[in-house]
């Protein structure tokens, strides 16, 4: 029997949040909550330069300030703190530089820790930090991608600056471009972004002799166990990771970050529970960045507007060091340039580089929001140069509904999808007909705030991974995930995931799951994660993957709950456990269903256990772990309409439609937030979000102050609505639906402005589009156009 | 320093440094973990609370500044345990929260908004919630929370 057998009572109902009951009432359990008995606080020095050789460190002074424990340089460490960790090695010849959790001779970027202090609170570790005296010999910054590749550039490792080039494609691209009727050529510019989850980083890690437990606030509870195992030397069974509520991740606590591994250390020198609290200012300096490539892309295309290839050089900023999964993230956006799109060929080549800034990672999208805002932009160019309407241009080369699952130019088999019918529903909400109308019509009128119309019929790959795939693509580790059901007593239902939550409402959206699974009341499951000692594995949270891939693990634990149901329901009512059948959270005899036992009574029979058949185990509980035979290909049509005013350079989106089609949608109130957060996201990229750096290698937008989130006075409402192409490769129908805002909506927001500036002959704006930099595109342009 | 200062109904009489800021004593010598800090410039609003009914970013006033003040958290806004506010209720039905953090922020924020204001529109609220920041929800479900709120309170003004 399979999920969609059943009546699917829950799956499907907005219902309000079961995770909400704490997090309105402020009962929170934040890392940065956590006092134990003995605690020590921890504060670390960062350097103020962006590539400096350290010549010294002078910790003594700090040693001897009141309340202080112990104060540390990187020396100290050097023999115990091992290397942080990549765990993607793209290429067989990729520059891994050591990268130590506190430096002990070099330091490459801003923010890099230097010495720690320890004492008894955390006014007293920053009182004391003030008396750290660290020597620096400055050394040149390297800031610049191409600069950073020139002959002479100053190095930043010993191997240069050069981590990899990573070559993909498919098809004759030589033959696309010769000949072709049209080639457009761009080069679009990433830029790089700070993630910003609400809650800053912290981390407590308590020892108890030889064994340790670490409350962090992390993505990834599971995956930092077996890593600080590795980086340590520590044993794994002695430690045990805890993500308690955490205050939202974006990618940015997908991470094995120095602070853990210091924290780790640093209560094993001490035999104290050591905490580190995270200020937001030294976040923006130490949590990873996102982004931050130059794209330069061409397309080939027939007179018809028929895409016959495409070309994609990247550069891809690493930052100053490979983390987690750094060089990874662009290499994602390989198998996403091509889009929805059938072409002839395409090429892709990414070259990872190092600079000295904060190292880059997974920020929401993590590579496909980069891939889709090229194509997407590159979509509408052509369409221009075409003299075509971009959505027929679209139409005329994205893969028909009859013709899935359709493999892909880049070798990737989508199962389903509808571009038809959301962009027709798009098209229909947006009033698109009307809004060209009245474009031309200020067009015409030569109005000073012209109106722009930016289209993003996005796809993307998510629901990470097939293990088989990510082993293919060197990357360290599988992409399964997994469950555990446990029945109890009562009959009430505690359900274990490998997923770890950090705002995606899982407690409630596994509940409708294993309430339908197991037909019992959604308010008895309860929903247990983030603990390694409870959920003993997992591969976590991140790449919209806990619902796809997860949610599937859930599933199959629940079948197998239900098998060893039927068989102790058979000894219970003396019949063959072929002549059951399951309903409504039932075994009851065919054709005579007043004959059962519900789930509950079968587990309390199984608990009792006095009457179970010979060779059956006093138990219903059961696991599950699930690998994916593919990734999962949301979809929809995004469309914005954006005012811009041509003499102060300010952009309004006036209105902004989303049709988003994830498969079967489990709890519409969620999905409907992740739209909305996404799409917040992507605009701050668009329009607000920018880290920038001085010339000498300072972050400028360190703190909250300089680097511009948007507030609710910033954004306008969103139309939002879904069509529902089930998923084909899991039971429950479903595609991963917490990166689509974001990877959808830049490109939206830009091709917006882009396409009310184009009577100026603006091409591009640079992002983040802010008014000074709409209006130098329209001067710039016209300049331009009157010098020619 | 000694304050005295009623937190959430209940009255406290510490010694405190000068330089503590109120969010600190709330979270540390008060027990009151309920009120989160993100960030260190008064800019994302998440450590928002009541003083003497007015709403202030609890980061940026010092714990002797509280001196002889009421200061009201997300604690202590329900008339009791297993009560909710208004506020509350409506963050829950609308959606209005993804992973929390800035919840209690934005609630307090919000009350303050509406005792000023009992009947905002869209963009008053949108406005009158400029200081404190959200990254999950993009703030639609949290601006039609503070409507919801304000229109199903629409006899009793809502005060903290």
């Amino acid at each position: 029997m399979t999920a969609t057998d059943l009546p699917a009572a829950e799956v499907g109902k907005a219902r309000t949040r079961k995770e909400d009951a704490r997090l309105i009432t402020g009962q929170t359990n934040w890392t940065d909550n956590i006092t134990l008995p003995g605690m020590v606080h921890v504060s670390f020095l960062r350097s103020p330069h962006a590539h400096a050789r350290i010549t010294s460190v002078d910790v003594s002074a700090a040693r001897g300030a009141p309340g202080v424990f112990a104060a540390y340089s990187g020396a100290d460490f050097a023999a115990e703190q091992g290397s942080l960790p990549c765990a993607w090695p793209v290429t067989p010849d990729i520059v891994i530089p050591d990268h130590p959790s506190m430096a002990v001779d070099t330091v490459r970027y801003g923010g890099e820790i230097v010495a720690c202090v320890v004492a008894r609170d955390r006014y007293a570790a920053a009182d004391a930090l003030e008396l750290v005296d660290v020597d620096y010999e400055p050394l040149e910054p390297v800031l610049d991608m191409e600069a950073a590749l020139a002959d002479g550039a100053v190095p930043l490792h010993a191997a240069g600056n050069k981590s990899f080039t990573w070559p993909f494609g498919n098809g004759d691209i030589d033959a696309a471009f010769r000949d072709a009727p049209v080639v457009i050529e761009r080069t679009y510019r990433q830029q790089r972004l700070i993630p910003s989850a609400m809650e800053p980083r912290a981390v407590v890690c308590a020892p108890v002799a030889d064994e340790y437990t670490m409350w962090t606030s992390t993505q990834i509870p599971h995956v930092l166990r077996v890593m600080l195992a590795l980086v340590t030397g520590i044993p794994e069974h002695k430690l045990r990771v805890i993500a308690p509520d955490v205050g939202g991740g974006f990618g940015s606590k997908l991470q094995v970050t120095a602070e853990e591994v210091l924290a780790l250390l640093l209560a094993r020198k001490l035999g104290r529970p050591v905490k580190w609290t995270e200020t937001r200012s030294e976040g923006n300096v130490a949590v990873h960045h996102g982004r931050d490539q130059i794209q330069r892309v061409r397309i080939a295309a027939d007179a018809d507007g028929r895409i016959r290839g495409l070309d994609v050089d990247l550069l891809a900023d690493m930052g100053a060091y490979l983390m987690l999964v750094t060089p990874g993230v662009p290499l994602l956006g390989a198998f996403m340039f091509n889009a929805i799109y059938k072409m002839d060929a395409y090429r892709f080549s990414c070259t990872g580089v190092f600079t000295s800034k904060t190292p880059t990672d997974a920020y929401r999208g993590a590579g496909r929001p980069e891939a889709t805002y090229a194509i997407e932009h590159l979509m509408d160019d052509l369409a221009a140069e075409l003299g075509m309407d971009p959505l027929e241009l679209r139409e005329r080369n994205w893969i028909k509904h009859e013709e899935f699952p359709y493999t892909t130019i880049a070798g990737l088999t989508y199962d389903s999808g509808n571009y038809e019918a959301a962009t027709a529903e798009a098209k229909e909400l947006f009033h698109y007909d009307a809004l060209r109308s009245e474009q031309a019509e200020r067009n015409a009128a030569g109005s000073s705030v012209r109106l722009g119309i930016g289209i993003s019929t996005f796809t993307e790959m998510c629901g990470l991974a097939p293990s088989r795939v990510l082993g293919s693509l060197a990357y360290a580790a599988g992409g399964w995930e997994h469950a555990s059901i446990r029945m109890l007593p009562t009959g009430k239902v505690e359900v274990v995931t490998g997923s770890s939550a950090h705002g995606q409402g899982h407690e409630t959206a596994w509940s409708q799951i294993v309430a339908d699974q197991l037909g019992v009341p959604f308010e008895d499951v309860r929903v247990l994660h983030g603990d390694t000692a409870i959920s003993h594995k997992g591969m976590d949270t991140y790449g919209s993957r806990s619902l796809v891939v997860g949610g599937t693990a859930i599933v199959n634990a629940c079948d197998k709950v239900r098998q060893k149901a039927r068989v102790i329901a058979a000894a219970m009512l003396e019949v063959s456990p072929d002549d059951l059948e399951w309903s409504e959270g039932r075994w009851a005899v065919r054709g005579d269903p007043d004959q059962g036992k519900s789930i509950g009574e079968i587990a309390f029979a199984a608990f009792a256990a006095h009457a179970l058949p010979d060779g059956v185990e006093p138990s219903l509980d059961s696991d599950a772990t699930y690998d994916p035979d593919n990734f999962s290909f949301p979809h929809g049509t995004h469309l914005c309409a954006a005012e811009v005013d041509t003499e102060t350079g300010q952009v309004r989106i006036r209105s902004y439609v989303a049709v988003d089609d994830v498969g079967v949608v489990v709890n519409p109130l969620i999905v409907e937030g992740q739209v909305h957060g996404g799409i917040a996201q992507g605009v701050a990229q668009a329009l607000y979000e920018e880290a920038a750096y001085d010339s000498s290698g300072n972050l400028v937008t360190a703190s909250l102050a300089d680097y511009l989130i948007p507030s609710a006075a910033d954004l306008p409402s969103f139309t939002t609505a879904r069509t529902t192409t089930p998923s084909t490769l899991n039971p429950l129908g479903v595609k991963g639906v917490g990166e689509a805002g974001t990877i959808a909506s830049t490109p939206a927001v830009v091709n917006a402005i882009v396409d009310a500036l184009r009577p100026f002959g603006v091409s591009d704006v640079p992002m983040p589009c802010t008014p000074e930099r709409v209006w130098r595109a329209i001067n710039d342009a016209q300049a331009e156009g009157a010098g020619r | 320093m000694r304050i005295s200062v009623t937190v959430d109904g209940v009255r406290y009489d510490d010694e405190v440094e000068p330089r503590l800021l109120l969010v600190h004593y709330l979270r540390e010598q008060a027990g009151r973990t309920g009120t989160p800090i993100g960030c260190d410039t008064s800019n994302c609003g998440a450590c928002t609370v009541l003083m003497n009914g007015r709403s202030v970013k609890s980061c940026s006033v010092l714990a002797v500044q509280a001196d002889g003040a009421d200061v009201t958290t997300i604690q202590g806004l329900a008339n009791g345990p297993g009560e909710l506010h208004p506020l509350q209720q409506a963050f829950h039905e609308e959606h209005a929260l993804q992973c929390g953090y800035c919840t209690p922020g934005m609630i307090m924020a919000a009350a303050d908004l509406l005792s000023e204001n009992p009947h905002p529109t869209e963009a008053e609220v949108r406005d009158g919630l400029e200081g404190n920041l959200c990254r999950c929800t993009g703030y639609q479900n949290i601006v039609r929370a503070v409507l919801r709120a304000a229109n199903g309170t629409a006899a009793t003004e809502v005060t903290a």
